[in-house]
């Protein structure tokens, strides 16, 4: 996919928004801007506050302190209903009474448009979503998958500034899920609007969106593109919830304006780009290594950066092959993921093996 | 091979076809049900077909002839006071489920949509006027619109009327609003229930698709409650069609209702032929406007989207 020239004008600005129930802070001076057009991906474990975010862009629940503006308009006081957004429900939330039609044409009875030009809208948006001739059916006899798409073009058809995706995906099965996550992407671009989507599945997030917020606990941890959380996560939480991650303890021996010295056990002493948002806490650090990142050196093979160590464990996983391997010095063995054309399903329990990485690979993290 | 040989597995097959009989889904369905299904033969079935056969034969002074004659229908419907009488009960009973549905609708929202955690106490309080009598309940109504009762003294206290009216109380107003009351619990909770069981993100949904308040309640809530207000209209109305005890007691000559008469040909009458004619006229018209009210409301809901 050819990157898209990124648009710089904001659609979204959050200000140091809070929400409280009682002690309890949903939110906690959370601040964020979404520009005009992207893809944005609010991503955290259940609770995390992304749910309660996205409700209050939408309008169903109000920052307890802090503001919220949509296409430069302030949304204080402003109703759900007369926000220039619209939704896609977790639930979907079909109107059981009403036929596809009906429900797509819902929101447009109030703008009170020409018959022509409503069927026109409605036909439209149901093509958007790949459901032409569908419209007469009911709620209750369409598919899960099919029901997804009705709420999709239902949200479309009103040509929102901002399109809210709450969880969209998690009721579908794994093979639907994947294909309709290159469908959501495909339809965003075609269509243009700011998606704002709400996930827990860090993949779905990575293979979608522009940017991600990682939230933890009503607090942003990070903002950025999907390849930078997954490759410079500022911290051990975003990096561990992003897939897997070994973690190295380290020693700060130096620090300067790019880069990192750092001192470790099993991987000696190593020089890392120092992470933009990296502030010290004393001496000790954390150097993180994705375990796909640690390559197996066949035979004589060398390389300029090498561990080794032996393997303790071996998880076969059909194109993949997940190898447990014990280093001297490490308190932790590291696990290490290696594809399964040279054979690594093969390589047995209790072998020594030496594994090859990129410095480049190496993450330092502050603890 | 001998016969008695052949014989044996045959009769340990019937056998073992009675077993699988008596463990047949049906017959143990039938079994769990038939002390009640006995109960209803007997209390239910066999009185209306009693009934039924009664409207068909003749009174003669002291016997009854059981040679068959409609004219107990010609009777029940021609004759213009139980013309009258039937009539006025039909308005009767559809005016009491009309309000019936209007004034409970409301409360049974507050409690599903505003209840909170209080749900289950919001309906043990609307069971307590349950707790008494229900011909307690009816004196009360009549202590609140008689001659000396409470309503008048409080108008005349408050200078809107100069003497106490009469209109409150021995009529088929005084029917309809002891009727109404009487009823509100049976029409509060089946629209409960139906708005219970309303997903609150579709309400969420239409708030998010541009509808106020008002709008989204017309146009998702309502439509989606409509079970709930076609169960309660049946069940105040299909009762309150045959109720005699409201109209005897706060009715006076112009609340009597159908039941009072059929109550009046099974006692002092003593012409069963013609009360039951009248009962059998009096259930078929019911059901006739039950099935006619569903499918109003049917047709609304159909126009509301």
């Amino acid at each position: 996919m050819p990157e898209r020239p990124q648009i710089e004008r904001s659609m979204i600005e959050i200000r140091n928004v809070t929400r409280s129930y009682g002690s309890f802070k949903a939110l906690d001076d959370a601040s964020l801007t979404i520009r005009e057009g992207e893809f944005f991906s609010l991503l955290g474990p259940s609770g995390c506050g992304k749910t309660t975010l996205l409700r209050m862009i939408a309008g169903f629940d109000n920052p307890t302190s802090g503001s919220i503006s949509v296409d430069g308009q302030p949304m204080e006081g402003i109703p759900a209903n007369r926000r220039p957004t619209n939704m896609v429900f977790q639930s979907y939330a079909i109107f059981p009474h009403l036929n596809v039609e009906q429900n797509v044409a819902y929101g447009l009875k109030r703008l009170k448009l020409a018959g022509t030009e409503e069927r026109r809208r409605v036909e439209e948006a149901l093509a958007q979503v790949s459901l032409t001739g569908l419209g007469k059916r009911l709620a209750t006899e369409l598919s899960g998958g099919q029901r997804q798409r009705v709420a999709l073009a239902r949200a479309l058809v009103m040509r929102p500034k901002v399109l809210l995706l709450d969880e969209p995906l998690s009721a579908l099965d794994k093979k639907l899920r994947e294909q309709m996550q290159v469908e959501l992407r495909r339809l965003q671009q075609a269509v243009g609007i700011t998606f704002v989507l709400v996930t827990h599945d860090q993949y779905e997030a990575l293979a979608m969106s522009d940017r991600i917020a990682v939230m933890f606990g009503g607090m942003i941890a990070q903002v950025a593109s999907p390849k930078e959380i997954y490759q410079r996560p500022v911290n051990r939480q975003v990096a561990d919830f992003l897939g897997g991650m070994n973690f190295v303890k380290a020693e700060i021996v130096e620090e300067n304006g790019a880069s990192l010295v750092l001192d470790t056990l099993g991987f000696g002493r190593v020089k890392t780009d120092k992470p933009k948002a990296f502030v010290r806490n004393g001496a000790a650090a954390t150097l993180g290594i994705r375990p796909e990142r640690l390559r197996v050196l066949w035979d004589d093979a060398t390389a300029k950066f090498e561990v080794a160590g032996k393997v303790v464990e071996r998880h076969y996983f059909g194109e993949i092959t997940h190898l447990i391997v014990e280093i001297p010095g490490l308190e932790k063995p590291l696990s290490v993921t290696e594809t399964n054309d040279f054979g690594a399903d093969d390589i047995p329990v209790g072998t020594t093996i030496r594994l090859a990485y990129d410095p480049e690979a190496l993450v330092a993290m502050a603890d | 091979m001998t016969a008695a040989a052949e014989g044996s597995p045959a009769f340990g097959m019937t056998r073992a076809r009675r077993n699988a009989l008596l463990q047949s889904e049906p017959v143990q369905g039938l079994a769990l049900i038939s002390p009640t299904l006995v109960y209803a033969l007997i209390l239910l079935v066999l009185p209306i077909l009693a009934v039924i056969a009664h409207s068909f034969w003749t009174k003669n002074y002291l016997t009854v002839d059981h040679t068959f004659t409609l004219e107990n229908y010609r009777l029940a419907l021609t004759e213009p006071i139980y013309r009258d009488l039937l009539w006025r009960s039909l308005y009767i009973s559809l005016t009491v489920s009309f309000f019936t549905v209007v004034l409970a609708y409301p409360i049974a929202y507050f409690i599903s949509f505003h209840g909170g955690r209080h749900k289950s106490l919001w309906l043990f309080l609307i069971t307590i006027p349950f707790w008494t009598s229900y011909l307690l309940r009816v004196m009360s109504w009549k202590v609140i619109l008689g001659y000396n009762g409470v309503l008048n003294s409080g108008l005349m206290g408050l200078g809107i009327i100069d003497e106490p009216s009469t209109a409150l109380l021995y009529n088929s107003t005084a029917v309809i609003i002891t009727l109404t009351h009487a009823w509100a619990a049976f029409a509060i909770l089946p629209i409960f229930v139906s708005l219970e069981k309303i997903d609150r993100t579709l309400v969420e949904a239409a708030t998010d698709l541009g509808d106020g308040p008002v709008r989204s309640f017309l146009r998702v809530t309502l439509p989606l409650s409509a079970p709930g207000i076609i169960s309660a209209a049946l069940i105040v109305m299909i009762p309150t069609v045959g109720d005699y005890v409201t109209p005897k007691l706060v009715g006076g000559k112009d609340g009597v209702m159908i039941a009072n008469a059929i109550q009046a040909q099974f006692g002092k009458a003593s012409n069963w032929p013609l009360g039951a004619a009248l009962s059998v006229t009096t259930m078929l018209v019911v059901t006739l406007i039950a099935g006619a009210t569903v499918l109003i409301i049917r047709a609304a809901q159909r126009l509301a989207r």
